[in-house]
């Protein structure tokens, strides 16, 4: 599905990745882990073409989206929730979701589905992003995601500073996504029992570099703590 | 008594025009954050296309009429050109985006020398505009500052429609306050740029427009209300279209009151000095939007 191909990325003149590839199966999951500065973040970045490699491809069903603007991979069918419970503070919730929904001819159904899937959005329509809590926030970054109807779902970090009441809904709802099918995903997560209940696939990143990738289920979360503490 | 309702007719009057130039700025200063300084060209641009107009149709008021949404188009062109040549290439440069857009400024002032002459030119306003409206004894409005004051609440109006309602106005705003979400939620943040553009220096035309009713137009009629508008957007509150509004009144009251109190030189440097010591009080201007987060 995503196949990025030996990249190459950084920050100025400062290289935070040297030569990553990572694969993303069809309809499946890959995991990325890491610990902070690994340059995960940095790797959803350049797949999603917020930065532009140095050096190697990012290839989308075998079609080279590298030098695509990020607005242009989402046409394809790319999504991507950023890190830190992005959203548009000014706007309201549903304005959040009708921007995305703005132009679509089925723009409506897909707000309504995006709002099943997360019921809390509902009452808080009206009130502006800004306003709200990092959980409820998290939630409509996922929901505006889906609204794309995306292949392919960018997350990070997706439940990183949120209270574990909320963690545990949107760790269910990222499960039930990947296990109807048609959505590949590609997630970066410091939990690792999380992530490698959700994964097929999974990558560790240390210093801008994979030292450890394998298969992934409840069965190889030992082998990544162990890849994880060196 | 009567002096003071004429004079704050008067300031309302000097306040809508100022309003009107300060619209297209709060788009393209107070939400995009460039500080354009070829804005006050654009309100030129606008001015000559009402004298153009009025020399190739004959009635003053059908010549008025259309010139506002020709020159709102001219001048928004002229906009959106602007920025597609120059300023997106130096969105993270402002200091080379104000000096770039000064040389700008003095490249379309000559140009509008060469074509129309350096000496000022003056339009004939509508009859129905030149005329007084009698409201009680002694007090009596003009009917060219009545149809501004229209045009300028009409023209915020709009605005406010198009940024609160419309798929282009959710598409400004969320660029402007969060540009890489917005680009990877699907938009097209450079064309947004372009139509924020378009639609502030269009704003500045229309501004133009209304000016020819105020007095004659020369290349530089532009310049010399464009730092009374800054401070609008700033005092305003940047990107705050509410703040603008309440701002532009209020300074044309004071000026306009100061004026007949002490003299036109005197009435600014207070009005200035009190701004100054307004910003250092409120340096985030007279309204901000409180959220729990910047993201």
């Amino acid at each position: 599905m995503l196949e990025i191909d030996d990249i190459r990325v950084g920050y100025d003149r400062t290289p935070v990745l040297h030569g990553v590839t990572v694969a993303v199966p069809k309809d499946g999951v890959a995991a990325v882990l890491g610990h902070n500065g690994a340059g995960k973040s940095t790797l959803l970045r350049a797949a999603m073409g917020l930065l532009k490699p140095g050096k190697g491809t990012v290839r989308l069903d075998s079609e080279d989206i590298t030098r695509l603007a990020p607005h242009q991979r989402v046409t394809r069918g790319m999504a991507y929730v950023p890190q830190g419970q992005q959203a548009f503070p000014h706007l309201t919730t549903a304005e959040n979701l009708q921007l995305v929904a703005d132009g679509r001819p089925d723009g409506k159904e897909a707000i309504a589905e995006a709002l099943d899937l997360f019921p809390a959005l509902r009452e808080l329509s009206g009130r502006r992003a800004g306003l709200l809590s990092g959980g409820q926030r998290q939630q409509l970054a996922i929901a505006r995601a889906l609204i794309t109807r995306p292949r392919l779902l960018l997350l990070d970090e997706p439940t990183e500073g949120i209270q574990p009441s909320v963690v545990a809904e949107i760790e269910e709802t990222i499960l039930a996504l990947t296990r109807r099918g048609g959505l590949s995903v590609l997630l970066v997560e410091q939990h690792v029992g999380f992530a490698m209940r959700a994964a097929q696939r999974y990558y560790v990143l240390e210093a801008g570099r994979v030292t450890s990738s394998g298969e992934g289920g409840a069965e190889a979360e030992q082998t990544v703590r162990a890849a994880l503490s060196v | 008594m009567t002096v003071i309702l004429n004079q704050s007719f008067t300031g309302i009057s000097i306040g809508a025009v100022l309003l009107l130039i300060a619209l297209g700025l709060t788009l393209t200063f107070g939400q995009m954050g460039v500080i354009n300084m070829a804005h006050g060209e654009f309100i030129m641009a606008g001015a000559y296309t009402t004298y153009v107009l009025q020399k190739a149709i004959s009635g003053a008021g059908v010549s008025l009429l259309v010139a506002l949404p020709v020159a709102f188009l001219v001048a928004g062109a002229m906009g959106a050109l602007l920025e597609w040549l120059l300023i997106r290439r130096l969105y993270t440069r402002p200091l080379d985006t104000l000096l770039v857009t000064w040389g700008v400024s003095l490249m379309l002032q000559q140009l509008a020398r060469d074509i129309f002459g350096a000496p000022n030119v003056q339009t004939r306003a509508p009859d129905i505009l030149t005329g007084n409206i009698a409201v009680a004894e002694g007090i009596s409005l003009a009917n060219s500052r009545l149809f501004i004051l229209g045009l300028a609440l009409l023209s915020v109006l709009a605005l406010t429609l198009v940024l609160r309602f419309t798929p282009l106005g959710r598409r400004i705003r969320a660029v402007v306050q969060n540009r890489d979400l917005a680009e990877v939620s699907g938009i097209a943040t450079g064309r947004v740029d372009r139509m924020t553009f378009f639609i502030g220096s269009g704003l500045a035309g229309v501004a133009g427009v209304a000016i020819t009713l105020v007095g004659p137009i020369g290349p530089t009629t532009g310049t010399n209300y464009i730092v009374d508008a800054f401070l609008v957007v700033v005092v305003g509150g940047i990107g705050q279209l509410k703040g603008s509004v309440i701002t532009a009144f209020v300074l044309g009251v004071l000026q306009s009151v100061l004026e007949y109190s002490t003299t036109v030189s005197v009435a600014k440097v207070i009005v200035l000095v009190a701004i100054v010591a307004f910003l250092q009080w409120r340096p985030q201007g007279l309204y901000t939007l409180r959220t729990r987060s910047l993201a």
